[in-house]
């Protein structure tokens, strides 16, 4: 709880990915998770909005569209301190490497576009550590608007961005909406070191990419399994 | 006319000018009398003709049922409680406090802020990421805090219930000794973060451990000042006048 637990004593690595939707970070992700799997690595993967125990309120809050910018902000921190306290943080104390599918910056984002205070999400957000390496996968807007709306999906409420009024129609509320969210990413990416992946390439050539860059930044042989599986 | 204002930047699109009601908050452990007094405030105001809302802890219409399930498994680790609270307490500050003392009503909230952060202190937050946390919180007009020695808690919760409570037992951090070691241990914690945090939001505490009669009189003379300062209700200084003339 914003507690100033020396940093040192942790010997696990988190890595997260950041992105607007569409820019094939999830993809990524699970590639480099089952590729340190293979390789016998102590690793485990979280995602965002996923705590079994905040997710029943958070659903309900967006159906029955209860949720204002600070409770939207807040019951999302709830989520994410669940599963830092529960998974996150004792996972890191264990030694592993955790792979995270969005991390605070996903709120910093989102947050900030509905109006909430910059400063205040960010201290929000300051009892949790920030991650060793944190891959930002580049595409230009239009690309992963393509990606998503190509496909003409049911775009729900808040996805869409429809509680900012922007737009009665959903598919230009989504387009507004991401555009937002990439200026906030893209203003934070020197503050936050982001380690950016041009995501317009194929999947391969990137994977290629942040698998050299774990490998340099880590030295994977730390986070072996202490006993045998087989 | 005092006007309302937030301890930080508050909440986007609330304007705190327009917030015309009042805003009495009473503290305490259970067992400190707190409803009682807050029950008898209320009677009082009606009486008198002035509309009231009653706000609390855990009342919100958006999570107030999954901390209720979460705590009964108790598998919230101090961090997601403290921000489940400030959840709930967020939805009624803007569904509830808000629109209630827009309409000039007088709010009577059954605890605070301060009880979470009390309660967040005790098991290792930090202060200033509480503060910041509760910057969205409106100010209130009158803050009383009533106090009463654990001892004299343990023996209300007792005659009331005939056990004591696990959360106001802090059975959840506990250490070692049985369940009244813990529930005395435990407040006399919560006191002492009171006392760090009536330094800063400088609250008024009332002795509790009085006659509920004694206390109730003491609150409404209190409470007579705040509303004198700026009558609520508009007929009154047209009758005067009226009567002037």
């Amino acid at each position: 709880m914003a507690r100033s637990r020396t940093l040192d004593e942790i010997r696990g690595k988190l890595i997260a990915v950041e992105g607007l939707d569409g820019s094939g970070k999830s993809t990524q992700i699970n590639l480099l998770k089952r590729w340190l799997e293979l390789e016998g690595t102590k690793v485990f993967f979280t995602e965002w909005n996923s705590s079994a125990l905040v997710k029943k309120a958070t659903s309900r809050g967006k159906k029955r569209q209860l949720l204002t910018p600070t409770t939207f902000s807040l019951i999302h921190c709830t989520d994410f301190a669940d599963r830092y306290e529960r998974q996150i943080l004792p996972l890191l104390h264990a030694g592993y490497i955790v792979l995270a599918d969005r991390y605070m910056y996903t709120a910093f984002a989102r947050d900030t576009v509905r109006g909430c205070d910059r400063e205040w999400i960010r201290k929000m957000y300051s009892f949790a550590r920030p991650p060793d390496i944190t891959l930002f996968f580049s595409v230009p807007l239009e690309v992963a608007l393509g990606r998503i709306l190509g496909g003409r999906p049911q775009l729900k409420y808040h996805e869409a961005g429809m509680d900012l009024g922007l737009s009665t129609d959903p598919y230009e509320s989504f387009r507004l909406f991401q555009g937002k969210i990439y200026e906030e990413y893209l203003r934070m990416a020197a503050e936050f070191r982001f380690v950016v992946i041009d995501a317009s390439r194929p999947p391969d050539v990137q994977q290629q990419e942040v698998r050299e860059i774990v490998q340099n930044r880590l030295d994977l042989r730390l986070f072996k399994y202490t006993w045998r599986v087989h | 006319m005092a006007v309302k204002q937030f301890y930080g930047k508050g909440l986007p699109n609330v304007d705190p000018a327009l917030l015309k009601g009042k805003l009495i908050v009473l503290e305490g452990s259970d067992g400190s009398g707190r409803s009682t007094q807050l029950a008898m405030l209320r009677d009082w105001l009606q009486r008198m003709g002035y509309a009231t809302e009653e706000v609390g802890l855990r009342r919100s219409l958006l999570i107030a049922k999954e901390i209720e399930e979460a705590k009964q498994g108790n598998t919230m680790g101090p961090t997601t409680l403290a921000l489940f609270y400030a959840t709930d307490f967020a939805d009624q500050m803007e569904n509830k406090i808000i629109p209630a003392l827009r309409a000039g009503f007088i709010v009577l909230a059954d605890r605070y802020i301060y009880t979470l952060m009390a309660r967040a202190l005790v098991r290792g937050a930090s202060l200033e990421w509480l503060r910041e946390l509760y910057s969205i919180a409106l100010v209130p007009d009158a803050v009383f805090y009533l106090q009463v020695p654990p001892e004299m808690l343990a023996e209300r919760n007792f005659r009331k219930t005939g056990v004591l409570d696990y959360w106001e037992s802090g059975m959840d951090i506990r250490r070692a000794g049985d369940m009244y070691e813990c529930f005395i241990g435990y407040q006399h914690q919560l006191q002492e973060q009171f006392r760090v945090l009536q330094g800063i939001y400088n609250f008024e505490t009332i002795r509790g451990n009085r006659l509920p009669r004694t206390i109730s009189i003491e609150l409404r003379a209190k409470v007579e000042q705040i509303l004198q300062i700026e009558p609520v209700r508009p007929v009154q200084p047209v009758l005067e006048s009226m009567v002037a003339a």
